[in-house]
């Protein structure tokens, strides 16, 4: 039996290490001569109290959906998967070749082309690691992180040697063609009568995160292949003498988190910059990671997380322009995060159990 | 090419490896114990930061070097605390120094000097100045040699030669005395060493502890040697090269210089030329920027010799089972 009852363990130790965390980003905050509750104040209101703002904070938790969902698939067979930047990297140039190479009539045939011209470019990204780690016994995350900087030099090299346009200096792609415009939110509630900010990014590919979630959810809990998944990660030994092959479920299951990685690139390639640049992925790789283990790798956690850090995000972007406030907060709240609920989980847990037991000794 | 140019490649290797080694030598420390480090990016940039930080205040690059060190030392005593204490996930815990360290010098250095992130210029005692071997000047006329001596032995900084000390005094440590025996059984088979009566903890504290030590010296000399002053993200991926230089060299200490060595070179030749032209063959700058990474994972895979870490790596040390 557990010592813990389930509500405390989804709710409760998430709760207090974002708690923890909070308590040390205002502490920060009043360290560097500012006001912390000013500082949330203006950050609800430069996030959440617009449509503007939510237009933003949509599109960035779109990318950190993404992300966190390939991070948290990976976790589930006890995978720690560090490369979805490089992946979503690559997914990006995936987008970038669907949308520039082919004249589509409409943005929802280029929408299809570029999802699966990046899911098949990160998978491809993840399967080298994948590979190494199911056959030779490379350690994945090792091999993610050194896949980063080698896609990082893949990238470069293709836009300046590859894809620039002839005359340009930036090292970018063209423009895409407007035909392949993905419909904004604004586009899409104005018929509804909805009025939604013209100028925020946030875009139809939310949408697609969102079916994403759901789609990972019934994967993980409702298919064979995610029962299979599931009980790797649980035990390799379990899940061998039960006839699960580790190799297929490792290269499985990379794979799709590699192309889960990979798509975000529609958000922020195909949805945003309409173009492909250097850096287009801004680190979102890496704060999957702080949203799977937010989101405790269910899909309803990190959809909550990739929200919550989109709020992040686009309110530390505000804090930046209207206080001495740097955007490089967001990597302090990001780090504690990471450390509270995936480092020192116990910390939390540990006296929360000790309570919980003691509870119920008074009980009985 | 001539000879001149070969010296000059030669001795910016020597720079470029330096903070590659001294990082390399910490993570071999740490996780011969047992503790994996991806950390070590974090902790050479807080050191870099506050050495920074502390020489361009107090205009004492020796107290900067302090400050640097203890700065390292804090993020390795939070590593330990949540890796060994609590038996977190190590790799989780060094990507949150890793965001922390990246976060928190940008916000301190604002705060402090207002200049977007950077530290002001450091100049004269603020800085660690080369330092010229005797007989420098005098030998620089002889023919081969004296280029070699004067230009490339002689005339760096004295957190080089420490780095390059650190080689065989690692080595002894580690093969040599009864602290590295243990050290390295902590990190092969932890039970054992706990059953002979000695603390997996304290060993593994003490490894993580001189982890931040060597660490804090690389980042020191990052902004105080290298550069003058820090600047935002100045590590540049360096502790991730050094982690790659440490799974090269096999965790050994000797094979981890040659292979810092051979990663500064390629920086050396990538900060150098541009674009190699051999022939009608063009190799691509991006194409060195990735080589140590490839080589890498090359070497991971097993297909040149097979990489083996410390079996116990990575997993929390729990007593009573």
């Amino acid at each position: 039996m557990d010592v813990m009852p389930k509500w405390a363990e989804v709710v409760l130790v998430p709760l207090i290490s974002l708690l923890l965390a909070a308590i040390l980003s205002a502490l920060v905050i009043l360290a560097i001569g500012e006001d912390p509750i000013a500082a949330v104040q203006l950050m609800v209101q430069g996030a959440l109290g617009s449509t503007y703002g939510w237009g933003y904070t949509l599109y960035y938790a779109t990318n950190f959906m993404f992300t966190g969902l390939a991070v948290a698939v990976a976790f589930h067979a006890k995978m720690f998967n560090i490369g979805g930047e490089g992946q979503a990297m690559l997914g990006g140039l995936g987008v970038a070749l669907a949308c520039l190479y082919f004249p589509w009539p409409h943005w929802s045939l280029a929408l299809i082309a570029a999802t699966v011209g990046a899911a098949l470019f990160g998978a491809a990204w993840a399967a080298f690691p994948a590979y190494l780690q199911a056959k030779r016994g490379s350690h994945i995350v090792i091999t993610t992180i050194m896949f980063n900087f080698i896609a990082a030099a893949v990238l470069n090299y293709m836009l300046v040697n590859v894809l620039r346009p002839e005359g340009s200096m930036d090292p970018a792609t063209e423009r895409f063609s407007p035909t392949v415009h993905l419909p904004t939110l604004h586009e899409i509630l104005a018929p509804f009568g909805i009025q939604f900010s013209k100028a925020a990014p946030a875009n139809f590919s939310l949408l697609v995160a969102i079916a994403a979630c759901i789609l990972v959810w019934a994967l993980i809990w409702r298919t064979r292949l995610g029962y299979e998944i599931r009980a790797y990660g649980f035990s390799e030994p379990g899940a061998r003498y039960a006839g699960i092959s580790p190799t297929r479920i490792i290269m499985i299951s990379m794979l799709i988190s590699g192309g889960l990685a990979g798509l975000m690139a529609i958000n922020n390639v195909m949805g945003e910059a309409e173009r492909l640049v250097l850096n287009a992925t801004e680190g979102a790789g890496f704060i999957g990671i702080a949203v799977a283990l937010m989101g405790r790798s269910h899909p309803l956690g990190v959809f909550l997380a990739a929200i919550l850090f989109g709020f992040l995000y686009q309110g530390g972007a505000e804090l930046a322009l209207w206080t001495s406030i740097p955007r490089e907060l967001i990597v302090v709240i990001q780090a504690l995060v990471i450390l509270f609920t995936g480092a020192l989980d116990n910390m939390v847990r540990m006296p929360l159990e000790s309570l919980f037991l003691r509870y119920r000794k008074g009980r009985s | 090419m001539d000879f001149l140019t070969i010296i000059q490649i030669l001795d910016s290797t020597i720079r470029l490896a330096t903070p590659l080694l001294l990082a390399c030598l910490a993570g071999l420390f740490s996780e011969r114990a047992g503790i994996f480090d991806i950390g070590l990016e974090g902790k050479m940039l807080a050191a870099a930061f506050f050495s920074a930080a502390t020489a361009a205040i107090t205009g004492s690059v020796w107290l900067g070097l302090l400050a640097g060190t203890l700065a390292s030392m804090v993020l390795s005593a939070l590593h330990g605390l949540a890796s060994i204490t609590f038996r977190g996930n190590q790799l989780i815990s060094g990507v949150a120094i890793n965001f922390l360290a990246a976060g928190m010098t940008v916000l301190i250095a604002q705060d402090w000097f207002q200049q977007g992130g950077r530290t002001p210029s450091l100049i004269g005692q603020g800085r660690f100045n080369a330092v010229t071997l005797p007989f420098a000047d005098a030998l620089a006329d002889v023919p081969v040699l004296g280029p070699i001596y004067s230009e490339l032995i002689s005339g760096h900084s004295i957190l080089v030669y420490l780095a390059f000390l650190c080689v065989p005094a690692t080595w002894w440590l580690l093969f040599r005395t009864r602290f590295g025996l243990r050290l390295r059984a902590v990190g092969e088979n932890p039970a054992a060493v706990d059953t002979a009566g000695i603390s997996v903890i304290g060993m593994r504290y003490a490894a993580v502890a001189i982890c931040g030590l060597l660490c804090g010296i690389a980042g020191a000399y990052l902004a105080t040697a290298l550069q003058a002053g820090f600047v935002k993200d100045m590590t540049a991926g360096r502790g991730y090269i050094a982690l790659a230089a440490l799974i090269f060299a096999k965790w050994r200490p000797w094979h981890a210089m040659f292979s810092c060595l051979l990663f500064g070179f390629l920086q050396a030749v990538a900060l150098r030329y541009q674009n190699i032209h051999i022939g009608d063959f063009v190799i691509p700058v991006q194409a060195m920027d990735a080589l140590p990474y490839i080589l890498t994972v090359v070497i991971l895979a097993g297909f040149v010799g097979k990489a083996i870490p410390p079996r116990a790596g990575g997993e929390p040390y729990v007593k009573e089972r």
